[in-house]
């Protein structure tokens, strides 16, 4: 079963800060989406509407066609896994497990023992006593065993080294494709993990700047380089997403997809095109403003 | 194995049409699955998906349906075809404006294919 998601004019406000700024978004089920923004850009308010931790009072948020805030049907069915983990600390790794176990119908013990063996996380210990590691490692082990039809992992891994990352990688691929669901992974590590998401979602200051399969968005930005003033006459009427000046060299970033006839004008004018890489497009996209 | 210059659902596609072509495949081979090329490269199935689906809409690959994905069998011919054609225009006249640029004479270009044109050993 997959779950598809509806935000329609969303807005947050936490006092008289606005988190999540007339938002809107749909997303279809079973795919896995990448949720980027920077830090305060919104992304763990939506998720957190979606997973019915607060009750949306300004807008609409559907999930399957139906409201989640005390909703058990919805509930049960989407999951959030925190940074934090929102663990009992005193519990044992074990004792979680049940615990996770009980409010989850789509369970499944034996790949939660796989996951526990393959993150080598002590499945008798004290949550308390784990490292940071290890901490992230139970999150995912709860958040990917319990197969909820709307998964949502918000920085889930941060705590986790390389190697371990690409363990999960590797795992979160092979258990999506044998049972296909919503993921929503919300991520800094934009170069590391954004060839597993089929779509993008990019958030900036609790607005949506993107919505775009990921292959598309990489392939919207370009880097023109030359002489500044051809490269100002081939930029013409396109959207400037930054320039750079060395001496009579100027490098442009432009947003917009560029056509084989471009292209064959930036060659015949001696220009250089240059794709410019999700991370950097991120990056030019939200970059106004503080932190 | 990918880079960012093109989508990679067209790079998985070139990459399979160079094993075609480099006889790696042949025809009637069955290829990875799209679940299976998926796990190795650690990316998207349906950004994976849409390379094998490229191939069979271009007549490469063609589908047995509850089996998998097979190398057509006019596929290398086809390949071949098409990259003869474009060799003139994506190889040698890049070379010439090259030479121009940098002050070579075609004299000396046609020199030197004509020497290793001896030394081919067909």
């Amino acid at each position: 079963m997959t779950l598809g998601i509806d935000v329609q004019g969303l807005t947050v406000r936490y006092g008289d800060v606005t988190a999540i700024d007339d938002l809107s978004v749909s997303l279809a089920g079973g795919k896995i989406y990448g949720l980027l923004g920077r830090n305060g850009s919104g992304k763990t308010t939506l998720m957190s509407s979606i997973a019915a931790f607060m009750r949306v009072e300004h807008g609409q948020v559907l999930v399957g066609g139906q409201q989640p805030y005390e909703n058990p049907a919805i509930t049960e069915q989407v999951y959030l896994i925190r940074e934090s983990g929102d663990f009992a600390d005193q519990e044992s790794v074990r004792g979680q497990l049940r615990r996770t176990k009980r409010f989850r119908p789509q369970w499944d013990g034996e790949f939660a023992e796989r996951l526990l063996e393959l993150f080598q996380v002590p499945d008798r210990r004290t949550v308390s006593r784990l490292s940071r590691g290890q901490r992230s490692a139970l999150g995912i082990t709860l958040g990917l065993a319990a197969r909820a039809p709307v998964t949502m992992l918000d920085e889930s891994y941060l705590g986790m080294d390389a190697p371990t990352r690409y363990a999960f990688y590797d795992i979160l691929l092979e258990d999506y494709m044998q049972h296909p669901r919503t993921f929503i992974i919300s991520t800094h590590l934009i170069e590391e993990v954004s060839r597993l998401f089929e779509e993008v979602v990019i958030l900036d200051r609790g607005r949506l700047i993107a919505h775009e399969e990921t292959e598309t968005l990489r392939m919207k930005g370009a880097a023109v380089t030359g002489p500044a003033s051809v490269v100002e006459r081939f930029t013409d009427g396109m959207t400037v997403l930054s320039e750079r000046r060395l001496g009579g060299t100027k490098s442009v970033t432009v947003l917009g997809e560029m056509g084989e006839r471009q292209r064959d004008v930036a060659q015949a004018h001696g220009l250089e095109l240059e794709p410019v890489g999700l991370q950097d497009l991120f990056v030019h996209l939200t970059k106004e403003g503080p932190a | 194995m990918f880079d960012e210059r093109s989508p990679i659902y067209h790079q998985i596609a070139e990459a399979i049409k160079n094993d075609i072509l480099s006889g790696e495949l042949q025809a009637e081979d069955q290829v990875m699955s799209t679940n299976q090329y998926a796990a190795h490269f650690r990316i998207n199935p349906a950004t994976a998906a849409k390379g094998f689906q490229q191939l069979v809409d271009e007549g490469v690959l063609y589908k047995k349906r509850g089996i998998g994905m097979f190398v057509s069998p006019g596929a290398r011919a086809a390949l071949l075809e098409q990259r003869r054609q474009r060799f003139f225009a994506d190889v040698v006249e890049p070379m010439v404006a090259e030479a121009r640029v940098i002050g070579i004479p075609l004299d000396d270009v046609v020199e030197r294919i004509t020497a290793m044109k001896g030394s081919e050993n067909v």
